[in-house]
């Protein structure tokens, strides 16, 4: 049997692929990677691109990638796909989103209420909704 | 006749509700499912990244990342809060922001500060009547929350503990245990707690392009985004299950009604029809 390694492309909404591979091949930050099974182990960043994965039985897979993380062991190739394009502008961006975010759901903030009249509040909608569930539970009796 | 005409009214609007709270029991039913997919799929990514970040801080014992490190002195504490974007699912939200409370009261009387996260629409509802601050806030994830829209409101809270001006970041959420249980849940997030320690039997340690510092700083933020985003799928798996339970009691509850509505209307139809035969019959003896 060819030696094989385990590969598995994995992003944080889903698994791409999980299985073995004679070799696999990523765009590594510092360059074109190709592993084989009994790589040292290496940890690295990958570019936008391709990551091709030839299967024992022949033939290959693609997979595209925009970016993410590379981990090597001598039997298993991690590859931790990012799903969203990132940059540290882009990053940056999206954090001044949510701020803004925040300012625009709080602009009719009313006048600021002090915890414990929140905490009043809310235990009064929780006896509102035991007293409806106790309702519930004697009508059925 | 009047009385059982409005019987049949209500009766009638009842059946209308409970047409809404069925349908609406059987889409949460099919999505509680497809929420809970979505939890599969994202575990072996969280997986993979946690045991790299193991690995990493087992062969660089010198080198100590700053989310690793714990501050002495805690004077800002940062809490991500994850709710629903809508209603309409019992006391789910309610109970976990009345976990939260008495939490954020400990600090206020600690004289420690409190910066929120929200995530969701009823999160915003419901703290902005609150002197809190609130550092940012994201909602309409929809069905398929994307990594991409936490991102922003994560990376706040993860500068704000680079720069110092925060010395703890917690998550909150519902865990969903079963269809019948969701669980508020307030997770330590920053400083990371020390892993368990897998065993380790050789000595060896990875090569690094470029170097071990900014790799591991980079694999440490997304395995924090990870962190939050299973949170967030757990909340909208936790959401659908509160919903479907919720909108089935509405159902049964409807149904109820209906039943005693059915019978007070009998009821008044018999009492008339009754009254029309006696006044016959005594009108009959009259002549």
């Amino acid at each position: 049997m060819a030696s094989t390694i385990q590969c598995d492309i994995v992003s944080a909404e889903a698994e791409i692929f999980s299985g073995t591979a004679t070799m696999v091949v990523v765009t590594g930050e510092e360059g074109e990677l190709g592993i084989a099974p009994r790589h040292a182990p290496l940890l690295t960043r990958i570019r936008p691109g391709q990551v091709r994965v030839m299967l024992p039985e022949g033939g290959e897979e693609f997979y595209y990638v925009s970016g993410g993380m590379l981990e090597v062991q001598p039997h298993v190739v991690t590859v931790l796909a990012d799903t969203a394009a990132r940059a540290s502008d882009l990053d940056e961006a999206a954090a001044i989103r949510a701020k803004e975010e925040a300012e625009r759901a709080l602009s009719d903030r009313s006048a600021d209420m002090e915890m414990a009249e929140a905490q009043a509040r809310l235990s009064e909608a929780l006896a509102q909704l035991s007293a409806l569930e106790r309702l519930r539970k004697n009508v059925k009796r | 006749m009047s009385g059982s005409k409005e019987i049949v009214g209500q009766i009638k609007s009842i059946k209308n509700t409970r047409k809404v709270t069925r349908a609406l029991e059987m889409v949460s039913a099919s999505k509680i499912r497809k929420a809970q997919d979505r939890m599969q799929a994202a575990r072996p990514y969280a997986r993979l990244i946690r045991q790299a970040v193991g690995h990493l801080a087992l062969a660089n014992p010198e080198y100590k990342h700053p989310f690793t490190q714990g501050r002495t002195e805690i004077k800002r504490v940062g809490y991500i809060v994850i709710s629903s974007d809508r209603g309409l699912c019992g006391g789910l939200n309610n109970n976990l922001f009345r976990q939260l409370l008495p939490r954020l009261r400990e600090h206020q009387e600690a004289g420690q500060q409190v910066s929120l996260v929200l995530i969701g629409r009823k999160a915003a509802q419901f703290f902005k009547r609150i002197k809190v601050d609130i550092a940012a806030a994201t909602q309409d994830l929809g069905e398929q929350p994307k990594l991409e829209s936490l991102i922003g409101a994560i990376k706040i809270m993860l500068d704000g503990y680079r720069d110092g001006s925060l010395d703890q970041l917690n998550v909150c959420y519902n865990e969903f245990i079963n269809t019948m249980t969701q669980r508020g849940t307030i997770e330590q997030v920053l400083p990371l707690p020390p892993a368990e320690d897998e065993p380790m039997l050789q000595n060896w340690d990875y090569l690094y392009e470029p170097d071990p510092e900014s790799l591991l700083d980079d694999l440490l933020v997304r395995y924090i985004e990870s962190l939050i985003y299973e949170a967030t799928l757990e909340n909208l798996a936790s959401e659908h299950a509160a919903r479907m339970v919720a909108m089935k009691s509405a159902s049964d509850n409807a149904n109820n009604l209906i039943d005693e509505l059915n019978l007070a209307y009998n009821k008044a139809r018999q009492a008339a029809i009754t009254q029309e035969i006696s006044e016959i019959v005594g009108g009959a003896a009259a002549v």
